[in-house]
């Protein structure tokens, strides 16, 4: 586990046994309201999804903590807990929830629970002590009471996309602030929706008292259904494209894993060069079909290496492959980073997409070295694209290559 | 409405006369007027913002939950007006008729609501926390009650709509019940309006639209992603077919064969859909066999013959890391066992091969009977059925076999265009085809 995972990790452990410890001595509140929003934060964690990219989520806790954390009124009493109580009530509910998984042999995700924790923290802390004050319990003011629920739902939310980034960057070796954009960005429909059921949530626990969060568990369920089918046929179509790459591979065309090594080399060089996600998500599926077109081809180039075989049919294989792709009328661009893949990356009038010059090297690489793990056959491999920088590969990309591979052969010894 | 039938055209008027008969009959007392506005309003644009489904091609919108709103802060007959806003939709996809009869249909399915949340007891007007937990129960029966009446309307509409056995006909049974159990799930969205507007008054309805909004999003985003998935797995299989001449198209349409019989025998859904990917990736498997050996006009060698039965396992081989059901991988992997155990890789019999298996074995044969191929034209298509006729009980199940041709009776089938022989180009030529049970592939006796 990376550095900043256990940091993390070690400070919501420690606000979370300051909080208990802090709770312990004084009692909990209002037990009823605190067990069922706590069972709520259980039940979320329980149905934690995936977001695109390997991401964990879990809206439904993430929901109900928030609303707990925002509660003014519930029926007709005012919401005593304390922040400390509210950071106690999620991480019982965050443990039980989590204890099924751990059961069920899958990983506990702690440094997910503890980005979601810190984030709902943020949120009690400030709210808990403004919750008695007179202008948010006067009922004409209502929308003072909205506001500052509203700011705070965007503070976790933004806390919590802040502490995913951190840990991506460091886990996938990517550039902090694009990170952090991808992370806003695939985050956003899910914290509206997060957001606004907090909201939701605390306000009509004021009128409906406890049948609010139970009201709420049935659309949050749905809406998460339809979250998880989404994200669902996203996996099988990558799934799909990956396995379908290996066509070129079963029919003898290239040599086997050659088209998982390069999207996989494209895909850390794509990464290195501060490349965003959807971007990088295309990368792969071009890299992944780049050979498709030798398909069309009668007899399967010997070994397969398309950087021995001449320009002119490297480009008949690049266009071949890219009206593939084009005919499936979704994939444009990554048809044309297929199509322009062998295109030198100066000299022409238009230089080929990004996209394109990282296959272009990354291909080369793995043509020249395949599956071997032979430091100085790399070595060499990369001296060799150096040399046809001034034409013919990206030198930033080839830099970027190195790094890569340098990295991948430190942690190889 | 001209192509509608009778019996729908009288459906058709008898609800929209329905929906004006429980407004026109009133009363209006008690209907708070601005409160009506902004449900209204809410429901306008929940309507017109509709997520389409694929593949069925239903759309779904999250109406019901301000339907349910004016239930309870208007009563059953402001609910059943805030329904007909519906008529003045403007959306392209749907007709004046459509709109008047959805009008009708919402009108009388909230007035069915709106009476069983008055009958249990349920009172109409903002409710305080002196409401709870009393309102729950009626609340839940009006949920109930929309929903079954608004998806009985439409069904009852869809039953008309098309010839009594098609198929679409009897997947609605089957489709539609994860349908109904999300309108509930969304129909507590208006208990949740009805219960803020203490609070925060018609704030309620914009807090709410944010989350079904974002449900939205996450349904059209997964209909774009199948699309796109479906349409790029085509496109790759494609790519297999680009080699052969001959057989181009025939994953796709092997692929349509095998969903047509799947659904004639009443598949589920979820496997229909994974049969439909089965029988589209098939034969990915032949890109293993060498092409000289596809080429090879004369008989084969044995290493030939067994290059070629080696297929469906390479098939497997490739599609192993997708996804999908274990059923789809098997349909695979057996496509070529025959039922008295002949067939390959396993030379299962009978009930051992899987049924995804027997499925795709008919579709497979019957396209490739009724296709052209270099050394016989494409047959008749009844040609072919007295073919898989004759087949039946030794290659194919029988069962499916008969299943088979009441789909192709009733739904048709389009044959590939003839293909003219090829102009010596860089196409190239199969001699034999592997799934022609009519010329099956000759084998050098060895001594």
């Amino acid at each position: 586990m990376d550095s900043g995972q256990l940091l993390l990790i070690a400070a919501a452990g420690m606000l979370a046994v300051a909080a208990i410890a802090q709770t312990a001595t004084v009692g909990i509140v209002q037990v009823g309201d605190a067990v069922a929003f706590g069972s709520l934060v259980a039940l979320g964690e329980l149905l934690r999804i995936t977001l695109p990219g390997n991401r964990e989520a879990a809206p439904i806790a993430a929901g109900g903590a928030l609303g707990y954390a925002l509660l003014l009124t519930i029926g007709q009493q005012p919401a005593k807990q304390s922040a400390l109580q509210v950071v106690v009530i999620t991480v019982g509910g965050m443990i039980v929830g989590a204890l099924p998984h751990l059961a069920a042999g899958r990983p506990a995700k702690l440094a997910g629970m503890a980005s979601r924790l810190v984030a709902v923290a943020c949120a009690a802390f400030v709210f808990r002590p403004l919750a008695p004050k007179a202008f948010m319990q006067a009922h004409s003011h209502w929308w003072i009471a909205l506001a500052v629920m509203a700011l705070l739902v965007v503070l976790a939310w933004f806390v919590d996309a802040l502490f995913s980034a951190l840990i991506r960057a460091e886990e996938l070796r990517a550039k902090f602030s694009v990170a952090l954009w991808d992370e806003l960005r695939v985050q956003l429909p899910l914290g509206a929706a997060v957001g606004a059921s907090a909201l939701l949530l605390a306000f009509s626990s004021e009128v409906m008292g406890l049948a609010a969060v139970w009201v709420f568990t049935g659309p949050l369920l749905v809406s998460q259904v339809a979250f998880r089918r989404y994200v669902g046929i996203r996996t099988t179509y990558l799934e799909t494209v990956r396995a379908l790459s290996r066509m070129t591979e079963v029919g003898g065309y290239v040599e086997g894993g050659h088209s998982r090594r390069v999207s996989r080399l494209a895909v850390a060089v794509g990464r290195e060069l501060g490349m965003s996600e959807p971007d990088l998500d295309e990368l792969e599926y071009a890299a992944l079909m780049h050979d498709i077109g030798q398909l069309s081809l009668r007899d399967p180039i010997p070994g397969g290496a398309t950087v021995l075989v001449s320009a002119g049919d490297q480009r008949r294989i690049a266009e071949l492959g890219a009206d593939v792709i084009r005919q499936a009328g979704v994939l444009d661009q990554v048809a044309d980073i297929v199509r322009r893949q062998c295109d030198p990356a100066r000299g022409s009038a238009e230089s080929p997409p990004v996209g394109s010059r990282i296959i272009r090297a990354a291909n080369a690489f793995d043509d020249l070295v395949g599956n071997s793990a032979d430091r100085d056959r790399a070595a060499s491999a990369l001296e060799r694209l150096r040399l046809d920088t001034a034409s013919e590969y990206d030198p930033g990309v080839v830099e970027a290559l190195s790094k890569v591979v340098g990295r991948r052969s430190l942690s190889r010894a | 409405m001209r192509q509608l039938s009778w019996p729908a055209r009288l459906y058709i008027v008898a609800v929209v006369l329905g929906g004006a008969y429980v407004i026109v009959s009133g009363p209006f007392t008690g209907i708070d007027w601005s409160i009506f506005v902004v449900l209204a309003a809410l429901f306008w644009i929940c309507e017109s913002a509709p997520a389409t489904l694929t593949p069925q091609r239903f759309s779904w919108t999250a109406g019901t939950s301000a339907t349910l709103a004016s239930v309870v802060l208007l009563g059953p007959v402001g609910a059943a007006l805030v329904g007909t806003v519906t008529a003045i939709i403007v959306h392209r996809d749907r007709t004046l008729i459509q709109r008047i009869f959805n009008s009708g249909m919402y009108a009388v399915s909230a007035y069915a609501a709106g009476r069983a949340y008055l009958a249990l007891g349920g009172h109409v007007g903002i409710p305080d926390h002196n409401s709870f937990p009393a309102m729950l129960g009626p609340f839940a029966l009006a949920a109930v009650v929309h929903v079954v009446a608004n998806n009985g309307l439409v069904g009852g509409l869809l039953l008309l709509f098309r010839s009594p056995d098609s198929p679409a006909r009897r997947g609605l049974a089957n489709t539609d019940f994860k349908l109904l159990l999300s309108d509930l799930g969304y129909a507590a969205f208006g208990l949740l309006i009805a219960a803020l507007w203490k609070v925060v008054g018609p704030f309620s309805a914009i807090l709410v639209v944010i989350p079904l909004f974002v449900a939205r999003w996450a349904i059209t985003q997964h209909a774009a992603q199948q699309q796109a998935y479906e349409a790029t797995m085509a496109a790759l299989c494609k790519a297999v077919e680009t080699k052969d001449f001959y057989t181009r198209g025939h994953s796709e349409r092997v692929s349509r064969g095998s969903s047509m019989l799947a659904r004639e025998i009443g598949m589920r859904a979820d496997r229909l859909e994974a049969i439909t990917y089965a029988g589209m990736l098939h034969d990915v498997g032949k890109l293993g066999v060498p092409t000289k050996v596809l080429q090879k006009s004369g008989k084969l060698t044995e290493e030939e013959y067994a290059a070629i039965q080696l297929h469906p396992m390479r098939g497997l081989e490739i599609v192993r890391e997708i996804g999908f059901l274990d059923e789809a991988l098997a349909g695979i992997m057996h496509h070529h066992e025959r039922i008295d155990g002949r067939g390959y890789p396993l030379g299962l019999a009978g009930d051992e091969i899987p049924e995804f298996a027997r499925v795709i074995a008919v579709a497979d044969a019957f396209d490739s009977m009724t296709s052209t191929r270099s050394y016989r034209g494409a047959r008749k298509i009844d040609e072919a059925v007295a073919e898989l006729r004759k087949w039946s009980g030794t290659q194919f199940d029988p069962a499916l076999v008969d299943a088979f041709v009441t789909a192709l009776q009733r739904d048709g089938w389009e044959q590939p265009a003839p293909v003219p022989p090829p102009d010596g180009g860089i196409d190239q030529v199969t001699a034999q085809d592997h799934d022609d049970p009519t010329a099956p592939l000759r084998v050098i006796e060895s001594r």
